[in-house]
Parts: structure tokens; sequence; C-alpha cells
């Protein structure tokens, strides 16, 4: 390491994320982008959720809608099982170039950001390839490499300290070791095995053809409308864990977590011996 | 860190990231009407339709469902009544005098009225049908497979997509480029289920869904399964029909593959 000028002692950088980690880590982040932004332009075709085989109109279990109100705008409402909630401006209803219009999500929030189908279709399921093709060569190579079990799968002792680890991130209090913390190691687990290849599953489902090709498919999940349920509320979980992970890389030290998912290196507690890697 | 820099930082990063945000979605706008980076989005249908294709063997069935399943409340999308004044003629005289004219690259071109193709062995299928704004609904339909009319017509060597014309204008053009028509290709066309149903729910096929004739292709998107059926040719290629892309949809952005 070059020697610095200043008279503070040399951090200690430790190897914490290989080359293929942070490759697919950033283009992670451009197709999940990519297939929400699409994803919420399709959802705005047919703003509604049901559970089932098929659509019954008269029974969703979330709905986005717009009415005419008494003085003839437009108001925005969204109906989750059974409750309503006036959401103009926002969900049902919201401004396009200054003229307010029914729509699901707003436009800021869809790609295109004009109504159009076709094309959010175009983005999602090319985004959709890359991000298939990019997972799975994430967690080959973190078998390969032991990332995965090295890295994500907490010991017993740590899962023992999960209580701990709350209180922790609770009060910003933040230890800075090699290892991922364990609640972080819960969450990117979840992730990585549970919603992520759900939202995968849940989108085949969708799929005539895939139904067709794969019978069980449908099955697993009672229905191409529960699907589609699923792989929003998965995609909702999604935005949640990505607030989450940029409101923390944000406080426990922002300049630090860049520069390891850009080059790997990652500054450690001086008290702690870095692994040899 | 001083404490009275941070509002300030923090505003900052707020109007910064807000700043980002809008140009990255005005780029992304920008990139969605460059034909250019469209051709790049559109190679994700092709490994679509690849993958499934592998997938998928000539006899993999969309699944069929028990007539409890059938949906009270079937949504009828796209046109839902074609006001042309021929289709107006036909429908006034309960399609008596429509009939179904198949041509293009066959040996023995021929002509159905609704009675003969109702005197065909029929086939009749519970199945799911998924539109692609989202939503599905379960109706049983009754018709005659495509692959008798095809079989008896005898497709020549070089056909290999079959072209449904329909009455329905959906887009109100001058030059009738907004005349509905799709095409298939012959793996759709000889699966079993992919019939030409003149019943729903075991009643003549209603107006609004189609009448007298329209396609089913179950495992295909709903706007594949063309209503108000008028001609079936068997083509070579569709690059010189419409905008060239196989059907109303397609050359609407759509994709010509809706199996997903």
């Amino acid at each position: 390491m070059a020697a610095t000028e200043t008279a503070a002692p040399a951090p200690t950088l430790v190897y914490r994320h290989a080359l293929v980690t942070r490759v697919t880590h950033w283009i992670n982040v451009l197709a999940i982008s990519l297939l929400i932004l699409s994803g919420l332009q399709i959802f705005n075709a047919h703003p509604a959720l049901y559970i089932g085989q098929a659509s019954d109109f008269g029974a969703p279990v979330l709905s986005m809608t717009a009415s005419r109100d008494t003085g003839g705008g437009l108001t925005g409402r969204t109906t989750i099982l059974g409750a309503t909630f006036d959401t103009t401006g926002v969900l049902g209803a919201s401004s396009t170039a200054g003229r307010v219009e029914a729509r699901g999500f707003p436009a800021w929030l869809t790609v295109p950001s004009y109504r159009d189908l076709a094309t959010g279709r175009r983005w999602h399921f090319f985004f959709a390839w890359l991000f298939v093709i990019n997972g799975a060569v994430y967690v080959a190579a973190s078998l390969v490499n032991r990332h995965l079990t090295r890295d994500l799968v907490p010991g017993w002792r740590e899962l023992r300290g999960v209580g701990r680890s709350i209180l922790d991130h609770a009060r910003l209090r933040f230890h800075h070791g090699r290892d991922y913390n364990v609640l972080q190691k819960l969450t990117y687990l979840g992730l990585i095995l549970v919603v992520l290849p759900l939202i995968v599953m849940t989108g085949l489902t969708m799929s005539p053809g895939m139904d067709a090709a794969l019978p069980w498919l449908v099955e697993l999940f009672g229905g191409r409308q529960t699907a589609r349920t699923i792989h929003f509320i998965c995609a909702t979980l999604v935005v949640l864990f990505i607030l989450i992970h940029l409101a923390m890389v944000l406080v426990s030290g922002v300049g630090n977590n860049l520069r390891s998912i850009v080059t790997g290196r990652y500054r450690i507690d001086e008290r702690e011996t870095p692994h040899a890697s | 860190m001083r404490p009275d820099r941070r509002p300030s930082r923090r505003a900052f990063l707020t109007g910064a990231g807000a700043s980002a945000g809008a140009l990255a979605l005005a780029g992304c706008d920008a990139l969605s009407q460059s034909p250019g980076f469209r051709s790049v989005l559109y190679t994700g249908e092709d490994l679509t339709m690849l993958v499934q294709r592998a997938l998928l063997a000539p006899s993999s069935m969309a699944k069929e469902f028990p007539a409890s399943a059938i949906s009270p409340d079937f949504k009828a999308n796209g046109s839902t009544d074609p006001d042309s004044a021929d289709y107006r003629a036909l429908a006034a005289n309960g399609f008596a005098e429509w009939r179904l004219e198949v041509g293009g690259l066959v040996e023995r071109p021929a002509s159905y009225s609704l009675a003969e193709l109702r005197a065909l062995p029929a086939r009749s299928q519970i199945t799911r049908h998924d539109c692609v704004e989202g939503w599905s609904c379960i109706g049983k339909w009754t018709g005659v497979q495509l692959a008798t009319l095809l079989t008896a017509a005898g497709l020549k060597p070089d056909a290999r997509y079959i072209l449904f014309t329909c009455a329905d204008e959906l887009e109100k053009t001058l030059d009738g480029s907004g005349r509905y028509y799709e095409t298939i290709d012959l793996e759709d066309a000889f699966h079993p289920q992919t019939i030409l149903a003149y019943a729903m729910n075991d009643e003549p096929l209603p107006i609004a869904h189609g009448a007298p004739l329209r396609v089913r292709v179950e495992r295909q998107l709903g706007y594949k399964m063309a209503k108000y059926l008028m001609r079936i040719d068997a083509i070579e290629s569709f690059t010189d029909l419409g905008r060239g892309r196989g059907s109303f949809w397609a050359d609407r952005g759509y994709d010509w593959y809706a199996g997903i």
C-alpha cells in the first residue's frame, strides 16, 4: 500500500468483494431498476390484482381506480383488501405534463413515462433475460468461490446474536469487519434464495407458453392471477430491500461501502485482523 | 463532520438524486423511441421464443378446466362490435351469408358456411384466456380444429404461416391499415387445441367475442386469437403485409410471439 503523507495510521483495507460479485451487483442495479419501472408500466395496463386462476373483476385484492369528482376533477382511489384510500396525485390518478389522467402508478415511476404497454413489455422481458442470466452467473460463481457458503450462510453462534444485531442497527452502531453482520447475511440470503427466485417463477407462471410447457408451475402458485399477485408482492419486497439497503449504505460509511462494491477494497475497524483472502 | 453542514448536504444529495432520476427516465423515453435501441430490446422476444419452443413439445397442452371454473363475466376486449356495412349486413342475417375462405398456398382452396363448419368434427375446450393487459378469464370454446381445414386444403411445400384476415378495423385509417390480421406458424396452426371456435360456453359465439368465428391459440396471449374471421391463407412470409411484423398488434410494437 502506498504511504500517505498524513500522520494518521494507514487504514486496514481488506479485499471484500470478488470481481464477479461487483460486476453482477452493478448489472443487477441496472436490470432490477428497469424491471421495476417497466413492471409498473405493465401493471398500469390493468391496475388490479386477484387471487385464483382467473380474474374476479368484482373482487380484486388490490385495485387503483380513477373517478370524476363533483368538481369535474379526477380522484384516484386505491383499494386494498376492501379498504379504500384517496391516493389522488400518486396512485389511480396523477398528472402527466400538467394534465391529471387515470393511471395506476404515476409517470415518474414507469418506463416509458407515457402509457405504452407494448414498449414496457419490450423493456421488461429484455431486462428479465439479463437479470436471469446475471443471477445464474452470480449463483454459479458464488458456489465455486464459496461466497455463498463462506460469506452469506451464518453460523449457529451468529444466529444467536440476531437480537443484538437488531439493536446495533437500531442505534446505527456499525462494526466494520471483513464479514457481513448476521442481519445482512439473513437479508441477502432471503433475497437471493427466496424472493428473487419467487419473482422469476411467478413471472414465468404468467406466461401461457410456460404453463403449457411446465404445467406444475401454475399449480404450485394456485393460479395465474395468484402468481401475478405474488409477483407484485415480491417486487414490493425488492423495493423495500433497496430502500433499506441504500439507507444502510449511507449511514454505515458511504465512501467505504461504495469503494468496496467498486474496487472490492473495504476499510475495516483496526482492532480486527484481516483474513487472508 | 460538522452538524450545521448536514441539512444543505442532504438537500443537495436529494436534489441531485431527483435530477439524476428525472434525467434517467427522460433517457429511457428517448431510448424507447430509438429504432436502434428498440431492435436491441426486441432480441428478448427471439430468446423467449427460442427457449419456449425448445421446452414446448407439439403435444404440450394448455390446461383445460372443469365447467365449474368458467368465468361468469368474460371480459371482451379490442373490437367488440365491428361497424363496417358488410359486417353489419352479415350479422343482421345471423351470418347465414357469411363464408370462410381458405386459400393462399394450398392445393385445394375452399369455402365454408357456418353450417358446414358445424358439421365437421368438433373439439370443445375449457381454457384460460390471458390478456396482455394482465387479466385472465376462463371460457368454454367449441369449434373445428384448424388442422382439419388445413389438411383438407393441402398446404403447398413453401407455406410457413397461416394468415387470419378479420372483419374488424380496430384503428380507423383511410388506407385500411387498421384492419385486424394475425399470423401464426405451422407449429401452432397444427396444435390440437388450435380451433376455429363458433361457440362459447355452449352458445353461438357472441359478437363481442368475435362472431361468427374466432381462432383459439391457447398457448399464447389473447391478442393472437383473432376474432371476426373472414379468410384464412397459407403464406410463405408476412413481411409484405401491414407494416411487415406479422399482425395488427405486432405492427404496433407488441411481440409477434405472444407466449409470455
